[in-house]
């Protein structure tokens, strides 16, 4: 049986949502009939609109997808102005203030306390700047992401951005591919270190060398079936494909479509590609897309480049984009850091500034949840570097800070049990100030998701903390299971969960005795990740040891039934009235 | 008159009449005997798989985890509100709910 999201979908999905919010939001939010709204908010998504949780009725999260991360010059001044006028709500975070900008892992931007009866005027805003909401959620393809540098790398293979721009431009908004069983997660990468971190998406394109009438020519090689979520982490199959950058398209939505008629629409558990993946293997997914879903044959899969990637692996070169890069022009890239992805709306204001004064204009998110200015001359380095808001989102950040994840938790989050961005800011704070690293350890990678849905990508950092529950001294508070060792690379691997609902106030004690022992009995020049390698889940338990420190944690309560957890009173009782429409 | 019962969120939240009334991450001690060892289990809701009605009694099965033994499993039938007089009214959670794990017939409405 058709679950309720499909008989939804089926009745009105697509583009066509578009005119009923704006029917709503000209006639108010109240119009939404009540016995309808779960299955509109449901739609929503499909333009970008998720409605935020209990207690703060009648405001939306509303996501930006800008594909590969890529903003062009004059894009990031138009979101900073949306977030600095709309984003702004009953509820003041006390680290972030008022309005701000949350850049994400999957290289979009999302933006909260947004009120229906603003959309009409914020989508004007930012399709005159070539901005869209449309697709950053729902079923169907979701924000395209890469390597964020695509075109200007200096490590780069092949230029990525012309097959993602194409793909944006002929999956956005196609009808046949606009209803999926369940989101579509897509990863271009033309780069030679893995920043387009295909392993954990549905569908990835690697760079691969093929040789084709006796020239060594360079295109992608095809893996289907990665994910994260909802404890049944994947990572993608190699279905033995290589395909070249103009037959991308045609491979892409062969596969999006092999996925609309073969996906689970019974049991949304069980309908991402994973699980298909899972049930057919590799082998059937390639005959099936070769039968029936392109009419060319396909090559056999090519030399890739994995042996050289060093994004996210926890050992290495970059492992991130963050700091002063050369472009292959001659030019620099920047990498700042933007601790847990969220920067004040005055902050992005002054950063398109900056972007304009020193480089192109052109501004870059990575699925690092930071900021990249591109185009910097040498000339113009010093300078750049030298401007008082890189004090706060540093190019060389404390490897607590720049190694920090997290995804929005409670204040906004439906799905989330714990708070997670101000308790990741408290975290990263607590250990630089309290916790060495080892002198030749400069990046350490901590990213804190409030459930399995993993937005944080927990399990792929060297130490993964994901939202739980327990008792101390008989009260309910919130507590994070750990895992270690995960990363990705040649051979990527997950977290293992080692030590489980540690209280949030004995966390970052945790941490501290950890690193503690990884630094007295690491071997010579050991990673953290072998460090874990080759200990087994009970030695590596022991080492976590939580302890409560001087680290005070003011959110220990139940904040999922809070109305907003910052709030001076913060109970479902007094949550605000939904937005009056103006 | 009818209950709309729906498991929303990717399972986050059992929704009543298109409002969402419980929630993963709740903890409730639970007398079920067929989850885990312990007397009583002190598990964590971590997500919603199915709900029905029992006569007027709402109930849901759940995936969780009991943090006392760490035992993850998915539970029977487990109550969680009633409807009365066509409203939602929430069963007390803090004390101990009783499981059944019978396979008797539920409805997706009431």
């Amino acid at each position: 049986m058709p679950t309720d999201v499909e008989n939804w979908k089926s009745e009105v999905y697509g583009n066509e949502i578009r005119e009923h919010l704006f029917r709503f939001a000209e006639e108010g939010f109240e119009t939404i009939p009540d016995d309808e709204r779960d299955a509109w908010f449901e739609r929503f998504k499909w333009w970008g609109l998720y409605h935020q949780r209990n207690g703060q009725e009648g405001y939306f999260m509303m996501r930006i997808g800008t594909p590969n991360g890529m903003l062009e010059p004059g894009q990031l001044r138009v979101v900073g102005e949306i977030a600095d006028e709309y984003a702004r709500g009953p509820g003041t975070n006390p680290i972030f203030g008022d309005a701000y900008a949350d850049f994400t892992t999957r290289q979009a931007i999302q933006l909260h306390w947004i009120e229906l009866s603003d959309v009409p005027a914020i989508f004007e805003k930012m399709e005159e700047h070539g901005l869209t909401t449309q697709q950053a959620c729902g079923d169907s393809w979701r924000n395209i992401v890469g390597n964020p540098v695509a075109g200007k790398d200096g490590q780069e293979v092949i230029d990525a951005w012309p097959v993602i721009r194409d793909l944006n431009e002929t999956f956005k908004g196609d009808e046949d591919h606009s209803n999926l069983p369940r989101k579509w997660k897509v990863s271009v990468t033309g780069s030679a270190d893995g920043s387009g971190q295909g392993d954990i998406n549905d569908l990835a394109f690697e760079p691969a060398y093929k040789e084709i009438d006796g020239e060594d020519v360079v295109g992608f090689n095809v893996r289907v079936g990665g994910g994260l979520a909802r404890n049944e982490p994947r990572f993608a199959r190699d279905i033995d494909v290589w395909v070249s950058p103009d037959r991308v398209s045609d491979v892409a939505g062969g596969l999006s479509a092999l996925f609309r008629d073969n996906g689970d629409r019974e049991d949304r558990y069980n309908a991402r590609i994973k699980f298909l993946v899972d049930e057919w293997g590799a082998e059937e997914v390639r005959e099936t897309l070769q039968e029936e879903y392109v009419d060319f044959d396909l090559h056999a899969a090519g030399r890739d480049v994995r042996e050289e990637y060093t994004y996210n692996t926890g050992e290495g070169e970059r492992n991130d984009l963050v700091g002063v890069h050369e472009q292959k022009d001659g030019k620099n890239f920047v990498g700042l850091n933007v601790l847990v992805g969220r920067m004040g709306a005055e902050d992005v204001l002054e950063l398109a500034d900056l972007a304009e004064e020193y480089g192109s204009g052109e501004v870059r998110l990575s699925q690092r949840q930071n900021v990249i200015v591109t185009d910097v001359p040498d000339s113009e380095l010093d300078d750049f570097l030298a401007e008082d808001l890189l004090e706060h989102y540093s190019p060389e950040p404390s490897p607590f800070m720049r190694g920090s994840i997290a995804c929005t938790g409670t204040e906004f989050c439906s799905l989330s049990i714990v708070e997670t961005k101000n308790r990741q800011v408290r975290f990263a704070r607590w250990l630089k100030q309290h916790v060495d690293l080892p002198d030749d350890v400069d990046e350490f990678h901590i990213h804190l998701s409030g459930c399995t849905a993993s937005c944080a990508q927990p399990q792929i950092a060297d130490v993964s903390l994901r939202g739980m529950k327990t008792r101390k001294n008989g009260e309910a508070v919130e507590a994070l299971d750990v895992g270690l060792g995960g990363g990705l690379g040649d051979e990527p691997q997950f977290a293992r969960w080692v030590t489980q609902r540690v209280p949030v106030d004995e966390v970052p004690g945790a941490l501290a005795n950890l690193i503690d022992s990884f630094a007295d009995e690491r071997e010579e020049g050991e990673s953290f990740r072998a460090f874990v390698d080759r200990h087994d889940d009970d030695e590596l338990d022991e080492l976590v040891e939580p302890e409560e420190t001087s680290y005070e944690d003011p959110m220990m309560h139940n904040t999922k039934m809070t109305w907003y957890p910052y709030a001076e009173d913060d109970s479902m009782d007094a949550k605000p009235p939904a937005p009056a429409d103006d | 008159m009818t209950t709309r019962l729906r498991i929303l969120d990717d399972g986050a939240w059992l929704s009543v009449d298109d409002s969402r009334r419980v929630s993963v991450s709740e903890l409730w001690r639970l007398d079920a005997p067929d989850f885990c060892e312990c007397d009583l289990a002190d598990m964590v809701v971590e997500n919603f798989l199915e709900t029905g009605v029992d006569g007027r009694t709402v109930q849901v099965r759940v995936y969780g985890q009991c943090i006392v033994c760490g035992t993850k499993s998915t539970t029977g039938w487990i109550p969680v509100g009633r409807v009365v007089d066509g409203e939602f009214v929430d069963l007390d959670r803090e004390g101990v709910l009783r499981v059944t794990d019978d396979e008797e017939e539920v409805k997706s409405s009431c």
